[in-house]
């Protein structure tokens, strides 16, 4: 099977889309690049982290819309494409931006249906990419998907590798909810085994990563290989976890998570968002209704810290949890009480 | 593409016209008594006075064309062919309401009509103008989309970014800017700094015009030259019609920012029915017998939307979890 990038996954999925069905259109900010420069060159750049490269040659400036840096224009317009029969695929440079566009997400795309009384669908699929890692400071690297993980009316979907990417956005783009599609900016080049062919990935089911039997271990996005290494070098010294990669938030597969605890009766939740009202609450909570009885330890929650991302490399990487602090929160879940 | 005339309407039209005009008003002098009786729950919002401007621009319009409105929606709403007896039942929260009773006042929706819902956070909607047109532009059928908004939502960074990329995209919205002199409690003369919307919209790099909103001539004539523009691959436009509310914000505004005779006064000038008919008797073009008749029907037909909407039974528990997503 061949290996693609995430990247190379996601770029796929758009093309095979778009070649499917005429409705999908590609509209945000340099998603090509190039219009009204003095080279003259249009694709200039195929979206900044290169996911839209090659679809304005294929399928013309009518599908793939080069916008200004109008980010609520941008959701706006693809919230109208859609109630008017199209199937928008908007991208968001970076995710920090919603910022701006939020109302256009939260009061106007995720409402739409319910407050019109079921009577329209807003097929929108609202890519963003996401993540610290790379030093481009507070403005430019948060994971911020519980924010919106917590708004009725939208999906939201986090692949952490290229075959749940591809999967996952064909889902998104054939899906008739409105879709917000995080991609971790270092995820982009992580390799995968991908099908040529186009696939879905169902919304709603979590992955389990590793089988194991002494802890659950849930991770999203790029904690999730960090969270692999982790279970790794453990099963070395004889304790295995299950590791769950949720894939989305909302829906959120939880009966696997509880499943899986009644197993273990430990849990670790590993997220790169800040820890108050965050998704690793989300999922303690959840685990502490519904299987409370057969937790042996409390739940251990590794998540960023309560402030912004810094800039110094330094300062980033003890701001993101990594392997290490992964693997101190398996073992210390597995210390008897004293 | 040819632009239709007011001048050019027939009587059968100019009837329609009337009819539509006067059904918005009675519509919302009715539902100014009905919401004193407390029957009525939430805050409304009465378009009565600007009447002209949502029957002046959809006149120009078929179910093929979109429009998105405002919080003060009901005229866009009516103008655009939405039902009035489900309009009623949605303003009262009935279960057969337009929208199920779960939008309101504020998001009275019919996209079979191409109403795509009024919307309650001012400026909300010309981005989703912009959008309707991406998909009219793609679909080539010379269809349009029609942005409404306000004095107040034209201070809005939201109508800018939608007039720019309408501008740089090059598709058919029509920005209709009804400046009825008040955002809220507070002058447009104060509010846009420039006190010129026309001005402000052809920055954009666009064809502006302004018109007198109480003037259904005026309006239909503005309309169908801008609609002509886009159908045929001109881009956008924008019309600032100059009008004024006869009720306050929402009801129940006691509207200390205005002068106290200002309402009497501009009921007097600024009556588009009054106007109408007087154009349409000075052209001999329409008797005013027929213009009585349809004062009556008018009034019968809002005497059975409230009696329907307060028959009409509540929603049930169980309509609150529906219509969240179409699956998960």
């Amino acid at each position: 099977m061949p290996q693609l990038s995430m990247r190379d996954a996601l770029n796929q999925a758009l093309h095979q889309e778009m070649e499917r069905d005429a409705r999908v259109i590609v509209l945000g900010e340099d998603v090509s690049g190039g219009a009204g420069g003095s080279s003259g060159q249009r694709e200039a750049s195929g979206g900044i982290f290169g996911v839209t490269k090659g679809l304005l040659p294929r399928f013309g400036e009518g599908r793939v819309l080069d916008t200004p840096i109008s980010e609520s224009a941008i959701i706006g317009a693809a919230a109208g494409a859609a109630l008017a029969g199209l199937r928008p695929v908007a991208e968001i440079m970076f995710a920090d931006f919603v910022g701006v566009c939020m109302d256009q997400i939260y009061n106007q795309i995720a409402k739409f249906r319910y407050m019109f009384g079921g009577k329209s669908t807003c097929p929108v699929v609202i890519r963003m990419a996401m993540g610290a890692g790379m030093n481009m400071g507070p403005q430019h690297s948060q994971a911020i998907y519980s924010l919106l993980t917590a708004v009725p009316g939208l999906k939201i979907v986090i692949p952490s590798n290229a075959y749940d990417a591809k999967g996952l956005l064909i889902q998104a783009i054939r899906d008739d909810d409105p879709v917000v599609f995080f991609e971790h900016k270092a995820l982009y080049p992580r390799k995968g085994e991908v099908p040529e062919h186009a696939y879905t990935v169902p919304f709603g089911e979590a992955a389990l990563v590793r089988e194991g039997e002494h802890v659950t271990v849930v991770a999203i996005a790029r904690m999730v290989p960090f969270a692999e290494r982790a279970v790794d070098a453990l099963a070395k010294e004889g304790i295995t976890c299950d590791l769950i990669d949720p894939r989305t938030t909302s829906p959120m597969d939880f009966d696997t998570i509880v499943e899986s605890v009644e197993g273990t009766g430990r849990l670790v939740i590993v997220d790169e968002s800040p820890p108050r009202c965050g998704i690793a609450n989300d999922i303690a909570a959840f685990v502490a209704d519904k299987a409370f009885r057969a937790l042996k330890r409390p739940i251990i929650q590794v998540t960023a810290p309560h402030t912004p991302i810094p800039f110094a490399p330094a300062l980033e990487r003890a701001y993101v949890p990594g392997p290490p602090r992964i693997e101190a929160a398996i073992r210390q879940s597995l210390q008897d009480e004293s | 593409m040819s632009v239709m005339s007011s001048e050019a309407l027939e009587r059968t039209r100019l009837l329609h016209v009337y009819r539509q005009m006067k059904l918005i008003r009675e519509f919302e002098e009715r539902l100014h008594v009905e919401i004193a009786t407390g029957e009525i729950p939430g805050f409304t919002h009465l378009y009565a006075g600007q009447e002209a401007v949502a029957v002046g621009v959809c006149e120009q319009l078929s179910d093929a064309d979109y429009i998105i409105s405002t919080h003060r929606g009901h005229g866009h709403c009516i103008a655009k062919g939405c039902d009035v007896i489900g309009m009623m039942k949605e303003i009262y929260g009935r279960r057969d309401g337009i929208c199920n009773g779960k939008g309101g006042s504020m998001h009275i929706a019919d996209l079979s009509k191409g109403m795509l819902g009024a919307n309650a956070i001012v400026g909300g909607g010309p981005p989703i103008a912009v959008g309707a047109a991406i998909a009219c532009k793609l679909r080539g059928d010379g269809s349009v989309s029609v942005a409404f908004g306000g004095d107040g939502s034209a201070n809005q960074g939201t109508v800018f970014e939608a007039m720019n990329m309408a501008v740089v995209l090059q598709v058919p919205t029509i920005f209709v800017l009804e400046n009825n002199g008040y955002s809220e409690h507070t002058g447009a003369d104060y509010a846009v700094g420039s006190r010129d919307l026309t001005a402000r919209s052809r920055a954009f790099g666009m064809p502006a015009e302004c018109v007198d909103g109480a003037d259904f001539h005026a309006v239909f004539d503005a309309m169908g030259r801008a609609v002509a523009r886009a159908r045929s691959g001109g881009g956008p436009s924008t019309i600032e019609a100059r009008i004024t509310r006869f009720y306050g914000h929402f009801e129940g505004d006691p509207q200390n920012y205005r002068a106290k005779d200002e309402v009497a006064r501009l009921r007097e000038s600024m009556d588009c029915l009054k106007r109408f008919r007087a154009r349409v008797d000075a052209d001999r073009r329409v008797p005013a017998a027929e213009l009585d008749a349809i004062d009556a029907e008018v009034l019968a037909v809002i005497d059975r939307a409230v009696a329907e909407a307060r028959a009409a039974p509540a929603p049930v528990e169980a309509d609150l979890y529906t219509d969240v997503y179409i699956h998960y």
